[in-house]
């Protein structure tokens, strides 16, 4: 298999299915691959199935996004060459469950916000160090406006999005880079079955939108695109109307 | 496991079915719900009739359970996920010098699926069925119990063919062939008559072999198709280009007997009077529809049927009878295959016997499903077989008849399944698991 890169990338939340999508997208032009997430056995299949396809290689690490001390053995493994980083983390419960089980706050901010957050702050000296390397963070549409339907989520993911801007601000001095990826209804197991969805994009296209914006250094991209004017709108819309209205 | 109401159909489009479909993208997730409420496989839905349906029940979709999880480059044993689809396969293992050993004529196919239909391909007569190449398989039974069976274990070969009705196919260990590489030599000849595509197919010694017939041709004629031998090779060729779509379904004029007869006719002169030898990709080979997504709205909304039977070697001339009644009807579309098979079959319910098999297809009218009762019964008389994973209009005691094991499968699959949680549409349809 060709070596066109070399370079290694770092995918948090690996077991899912833009993840998956992603890493076989860099298997196939001979990136190193470390997939993390809590599912080892599943992520063992994908490591396999990406080593298959050409990945230099492909290691298999436990993330944790409540459990911080997972995070330094990832960065642990890095050595001299060019490190990037994909965050595919989140969680997003039923905003009912959330309504009534208030607790249920935290862990939503720590699975889609602090917890990432936390461990790009131990990765940026890394990219600092060797004065490349990218880092993508997806994000979510919701993060654009909170709305009635998951507005906690929607809050952590403003919140990743804010930090993304200001880690951009500080990578970029450095020789790295920061992309938003802001996705909107994706063809996965968090959207299957639900009432609503439409214009629904396979894991796969996301995953080619996001290579393609990593490569140009783009630094924040709705997949698929259209979904730039669909939220342009829905930002829009004036507060006193849109407190009224259930979209 | 959230399951979602859909309406879905198999390749033919002739049936449909609505029900709860669920998608799992782990291992885990699958198994945790064959536990709570088991239900039958589907994989890309490419049989053509009601194989993969269960109307108003339950099915779980493998597509997302799609990985390569191991891969021995010196025995040529590959370990995939029950999800992943043929034409990948080929497509990530051919430049490595690896081909699956059985392809079906659509790489959209899934190894679950291939596995549930025993499926055979242009190279039937020298390397048998898709499950003669299976070592193993991972099984998650109605029960919720993972099981690793191999060619020994009672349920291989109620498994193999087995229409999922054993289980749902988490994983298997495929024995692949050697290949030179992923382009293909193709010699493709002109054959003027019934007679000479027999011996032709008789007495090829390709490694892939197969027969286009035009079945709107008549009189001396009948038979008149061409006959593509091929083997593997390597080099460079031009990457076919990208796959196009069908946006909408066609008219029903699209596919009217003169046009038909029309397209066929200039198809068969597209070979040279002598005949000539091309190179391809394989897939171009292998799977020559796939450059056509969606290529079955071309017979509108209504769908299509299509008619496979394979015959006994000595029934030959009841195939040509056969031959006769559909060019007769002017019902037929361009796509029509008539192949030599040999014994090889890995199930119970394997469709493959050592004879000729003819696949029609027809658009979903009242006069051709009418003809493909009539083909039905002779191919009873005939001694021979339909293929499951096409039908979608035989009637129940002729399809038992066909098939000598399948009191003894349905004894089997009983057992495994008291509670018929894994039935579908075409189970009910042909009462299969009647014993």
């Amino acid at each position: 298999m060709a070596v066109k890169k070399g370079e290694v990338w770092i995918l948090l939340g690996a077991t899912s299915a833009m993840a998956r999508a992603m890493a076989r997208q860099l298997a196939e032009r001979g990136d190193a691959l470390i997939l993390t997430g809590r599912d080892m056995d599943d992520m063992a299949a994908t490591a396999a199935d990406c080593e298959i396809r050409g990945a230099h290689d492909a290691r298999v690490v436990a993330f944790d996004a409540r459990d911080p001390e997972t995070f330094q053995p990832i960065i642990d493994l890095l050595d001299e060459r060019i490190v990037n980083a994909a965050v595919f983390v989140g969680s997003m419960p039923d905003q009912g469950d959330i309504d009534s089980d208030p607790s249920l706050v935290d862990g939503t901010v720590m699975d889609s916000f602090t917890g990432p957050a936390r461990f790009l702050q131990q990765l940026a000296p890394e990219i600092e160090a060797r004065g490349a390397g990218v880092v993508v963070g997806v994000g979510s549409v919701a993060g654009d406006r909170g709305r009635l339907g998951n507005y906690v989520y929607g809050a952590a993911k403003a919140g990743f999005h804010t930090y993304l801007s200001g880690l951009r601000n500080r990578l970029t001095r450095a020789g790295g880079h920061v992309v938003t990826v802001k996705p909107g209804f994706i063809d996965t197991a968090m959207t299957w079955g639900i009432e609503g969805m439409f214009l629904v994009a396979p894991p796969e296209k996301v995953a080619a939108d996001i290579l393609k914006a990593a490569d140009r250094r783009r630094d924040v991209i709705y997949t698929p695109f259209f979904w730039r004017y669909i939220m342009a709108i829905i930002r829009a819309i004036p507060e006193r109307v849109f407190k009224k209205m259930s979209i | 496991m959230r399951w979602k109401t859909t309406e879905y159909a198999g390749w033919g489009r002739a049936l449909r079915a609505t029900g709860d479909l669920a998608r799992p993208e782990r291992v885990t997730a699958l198994a945790a719900l064959m536990g709570e409420s088991p239900a039958p496989a589907i994989g890309n839905c490419r049989s053509y009739g009601d194989a993969c349906l269960n109307s108003g029940g339950k099915a779980v979709q493998m597509l997302r359970l799609d990985r390569i999880k191991g891969f021995d480059p010196t025995s040529g044993i590959v370990t995939v996920e029950a999800g992943m689809q043929l034409g990948e396969l080929a497509r990530i293992f051919a430049p490595q010098g690896w081909l699956p050993a059985v392809m079906p004529g659509t790489g959209f196919a899934t190894v679950g699926g291939a596995i549930a239909h025993d499926v055979h391909g242009k190279n039937h007569h020298g390397v048998g069925s898709f499950g003669q190449h299976v070592r193993a398989l991972t099984l998650i039974g109605p029960d919720g119990q993972t099981t690793r069976i191999t060619p020994d274990h009672p349920l291989f070969r109620a498994t193999v063919g087995g229409l999922g009705q054993t289980g749902v196919i988490v994983s298997a260990e495929l024995q692949m062939l050697k290949c030179k590489g992923d382009v293909i030599v193709v010699t493709e000849r002109r054959i003027e008559g019934w007679d000479e595509f027999l011996g032709h197919l008789d007495a090829s010694d390709a490694s892939y072999t197969v027969g286009w017939i035009d079945a709107t041709a008549q009189g001396d004629a009948l038979g008149r198709g061409i006959l593509e031998e091929a083997e593997t090779g390597s080099g460079l060729v031009t990457a076919p280009g990208r796959a196009k779509s069908v946006p909408f379904d066609a008219p029903g004029f699209a596919l009217a007997p003169a046009v038909v007869r029309a397209f066929n006719a200039a198809y068969f002169r597209r070979v040279p009077q002598k005949g000539r030898t091309v190179v391809k990709p394989i897939q171009e080979f292998f799977f020559p529809l796939d450059r056509i997504r969606n290529w079955n709205r071309l017979y509108g909304r209504e769908g299509f049927h299509q008619f496979q039977c394979v015959v006994p070697v000595d029934q030959a001339p009841a195939l040509r009878a056969m031959l006769e009644r559909i060019a007769g009807s002017g019902l037929a579309s361009p796509l029509a295959v008539l192949k030599r098979m040999g014994p090889g079959r890995a199930g119970m319910m394997s469709f493959p016997m050592e004879g000729y098999t003819l696949a029609v297809d027809f658009p979903n009218r009242a006069r051709a499903v009418r003809m493909i009762a009539d083909l039905e019964s002779d191919t009873l008389a005939a001694g021979g077989r339909i293929y499951l994973a096409k039908d979608s209009l035989a009637k129940g005691a002729s399809l038992r008849a066909m098939y000598p094991e399948q009191r003894d499968w349905a004894e089997l699959v009983n057992a495994t399944d008291p509670d018929g949680a894994l039935a579908t549409d075409m189970i009910r349809r042909l009462d299969l698991r009647t014993v």
